[in-house]
């Protein structure tokens, strides 16, 4: 099954605002429209249409035995989907918030993740978990996490995280026309982003595991994905039009994190020598740290200066009233452009002599 | 899929089974499982009622005398609900006004809320989730300290181990064990106290409840699990929930007794946790309590309760409101008259103006306090993290 399965409308129709919302749902829609093996569950995602209204109107299209309200319980959504998954159905279910998606960790780590390997590609995994994922909507704890490293760090888990309205439908129609197990994490500050769309006719995207440049530039390359896709493109914005530095920011949106396309990256950081990963995702043990060193791997010889992360703190998410300082911006993000050795002398950071001295926090 | 055999036809009975595998068995035949299979406790005394039980409005209710202890409890459940009706009327304001950056109200819910909190003794513990932030108010806790983490303020305001109610719990069901870890834990210190630990209909389908309950029962530790079953989990009705006879029900299969209550009574549920408590305390092992009630408003402020029921349901509900009971109880009894109204609504009144008044004034966060607590020692890193953001900070003010 590919993203492309639409017919072209006769008559080409205009494209219209769509949010990045609709566009998922969309994406839900058609896929259980081209295959009556893709049943979509989880809390709340029936006669509600989901907290966030991603499956609004399935329930009432489809029956609710193809849209299905479940009982409250994670590790029983991902364990029943295994269990449909192996009787041959197509499931996407959906967490209702990052940090609720632990109670079925067991369930993804233990069965989801490695049944294919288990059984020795007998028993594949053809199931999407949704994540509403992120912070930047004043949402009280356990409701902004960014868990993808969880997931990064698990063997046998695509984890795709789209950041425009076409990819947010192109890459679920890829997620869940995929044979393996996807965890598809949708920024929830992204839902109500606009772009020009057209249902009718979805824009081709290239498939999960393909990174795309944003934006061209020379000066050095910004590395992210997901939330902070936007806010990365701000920056290059920013610097352009701030004569006194005057980079010129190349911003690559991964798409994908697992699989990672060590090629695109590479290729870009090989051209501007230099590179900054984004992520909300704490910084320590994060996605940053492994791009990081895939890019030094590939790029040692290139690189004008050390690959530079700009990361949400090591703290368990902040309260609302905080979140602004936790998230990456562009302010904090043109600080780590500036420290990438312009000057070929290494820039000490700001404050980073306080802290070496001990400062108590 | 296509070759898969349907079901078999119906099986021979379990006589013909059993003579059909010890055919090739020599030896002792016993045709029933040995004794030591037996369920060690009778099923039937931990049965819930069929009825939820009552006492406002009741045959019961009017035997009782018109002074005494009863009474006085009556007045102060009353004069708790007023205030717990108007508190959660004034929080549900502030979320409007932008004060709360999100309000659970237990709107429907106040006799549970009361009688949880009045239920409690002084060494007792509670464990609220995110909808009880009135339990904490009633059992005499800052309201605008229990209210931190819905304002959008650090996440937990007040002091727990000091005012022994933990912070409120988002994950559902996940702070169910952590009742039935400190109820046990105080056992073996030989304190008596005993954990009350509230949970959603919702909550119940999560493996965290079971684990809790099987724990509790296991350890016979002196936890009681009250329910409040208000009909819905966000959007999803309790018969997309459970299929068991009642929630109450469920206590059968752990070992332990369960009690279904009118959680709209606050008489009701407050006689039936005292009991739960008690028996708790003196060594008699848990209680799940399923409360039978309703949530008057939607899910939180953010939700749109008018895309999965009617207002016809609503209205029903309003009917038997917990206010109105007590309230119709009490002149019923001729224990109210106007100066208890008035003082009552005075009482809740002030509670509001007051919160109104604090919730109207921004608290201020100091953002480099976000390292602080993630570790007793802050580590390397969040020391040169907490640095950088000094720096920021400071930035940002020479450019203002
Ligand atoms: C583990 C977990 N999964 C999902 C959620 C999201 N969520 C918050 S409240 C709620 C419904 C809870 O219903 P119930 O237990 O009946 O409690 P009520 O809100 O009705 O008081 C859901 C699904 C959560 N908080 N925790
Ligand atoms: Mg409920």
């Amino acid at each position: 099954m590919s993203t492309a399965t639409r017919q072209p409308a006769a008559q080409p129709v205009d494209r219209k605002p769509a949010t990045m919302g609709q566009a998922l749902g969309r994406a839900l829609r058609d896929a259980m429209a081209d295959d009556p093996d893709v049943h979509v569950f989880g809390e709340d995602v029936g006669t509600l249409g989901g907290v966030f209204r991603v499956t609004d109107g399935l329930a009432a299209q489809f029956g609710p035995d193809r849209c299905t309200d479940t009982p409250l319980a994670e590790a029983g959504i991902l364990g029943t989907a295994v269990g449909m998954a192996m009787y041959g159905l197509r499931p996407v279910v959906e967490m209702q918030f990052d940090a609720f998606a632990y109670p079925g960790f067991e369930q993804l780590v233990s069965h989801v993740a490695r049944m294919r390997n288990r059984t020795r590609g007998r028993m594949p995994m053809p199931l999407t978990v949704r994540v509403p994922y992120g912070g930047g909507i004043g949402g009280v704890e356990h409701h902004s996490d960014s868990s993808e490293a969880y997931y990064m760090a698990t063997p046998g888990l695509h984890v795709v995280a789209p950041a425009t309205v076409a990819d947010a439908y192109g890459l679920l129609r890829a997620a869940i026309a995929s044979d393996d197990p996807v965890v598809f994490l949708e920024p929830k500050r992204l839902y109500w982003s606009k772009a020009d769309w057209n249902p009718q006719e979805p824009d081709a995207v290239p498939g999960i595991g393909k990174a795309v440049v944003r934006r061209r530039g020379s000066s050095a390359t910004l590395i992210t994905y997901g939330p902070s896709v936007p806010v990365c493109l701000e920056a290059a914005e920013a610097t352009r039009e701030d004569g006194a530095e005057g980079w010129d920011l190349e911003v690559i949106d991964l798409r994908s994190l697992v699989p990672f396309d060590e090629e695109t990256v590479a290729a870009s950081v090989r051209r501007t020598g230099r590179a900054v990963v984004v992520h909300e995702s704490p910084g320590f043990a994060g996605p940053g740290g492994e791009i990081a060193a895939r890019i030094t791997e590939r790029c040692f010889h290139h690189l004008e200066a050390p690959v530079l992360r700009v990361a949400g703190f090591d703290i368990p998410y902040p309260p609302p009233m905080l979140e602004q300082h936790h998230l990456p911006g562009v302010d904090r993000i043109l600080d780590a452009v500036a420290r990438l050795q312009w000057e070929s002398d290494y820039t000490e950071s700001p404050g980073s002599a306080e802290g070496r001295g001990g400062g108590v926090v | 899929m296509s070759g898969v055999p349907r079901l078999p036809a119906p099986q021979p009975t379990h006589e013909e089974v059993l003579v059909m595998t010890v055919l090739e068995q020599p030896g002792a035949y016993a045709p029933a499982p040995p004794p030591s299979w037996r369920p060690r406790t009778d099923a039937g005394p931990l049965l819930p009622d069929t009825e939820p039980y009552r006492v406002l409005g009741t045959r019961a209710a009017g035997r009782r005398e018109g002074s005494g202890p009863e009474a006085e409890l009556l007045r102060r459940l009353y004069a708790a609900v007023v205030r717990g009706r108007r508190f959660n009327e004034q929080a549900t304001a502030l979320t409007r006004q932008g004060r709360l950056a999100v309000y659970p109200s237990s709107r429907g819910q106040e006799a549970c809320q009361v009688a949880a909190a009045l239920a409690l003794r002084e060494h007792d513990w509670l464990f609220p989730s995110y909808r009880d932030t009135l339990a904490a108010v009633a059992r005499g806790l800052d309201p605008v300290e229990v209210l931190s983490l819905l304002r959008g303020d650090w996440h937990h305001g007040y002091d727990s181990p000091g005012t022994r109610v933990a912070p409120l719990c988002t994950p559902l069901a996940t702070q169910l064990p952590h009742a039935v870890g400190l109820a046990h834990a105080a056992r073996l210190k030989g304190d008596e106290v005993a954990a009350l630990a509230l949970v959603g209909d919702g909550g119940t389908s999560e493996g965290d409840f079971h684990e809790a309950l099987n724990f509790a029962a296991v350890w016979q530790a002196p936890a009681v699990f009250l329910v409040q079953n208000n009909g819905f989990a966000i959007s999803v009705p309790l018969a997309k929930q459970t299929a068991a006879p009642s929630l109450a029900h469920k206590a059968v299969g752990y070992g332990m007794p369960g009690r279904l209550v009118d959680g709209n009574d606050a008489v009701a549920v407050h006689e039936v946790l005292c009991e739960a408590l008690d028996r708790a305390r003196a060594g008699g092992g848990p209680t799940l309590v399923e409360a039978v009630t309703y949530r008057l408003e939607a899910h939180t402020n953010a939700d749109d309760a008018t895309r999965y029921r009617t207002d016809d349901e609503v209205e029903a509900w309003r009917a038997h409101d917990p206010v109105t009971l007590l309230e119709h109880e009490l002149r019923g009894r001729g224990l109210l008259d106007e100066a208890t109204v008035r003082e009552a609504e005075e009482a809740a009144e002030q509670q509001a103006a007051k919160l109104r008044e604090r919730m109207h004034q921004d608290p201020s966060l100091d953002p480099t306090q976000l390292f602080a607590h993630v570790y007793a020692e802050p580590t390397p890193q969040l020391r040169d993290q907490a640095a950088r953001l000094r720096a920021e900070l400071a930035a940002g003010e020479e450019t203002r």
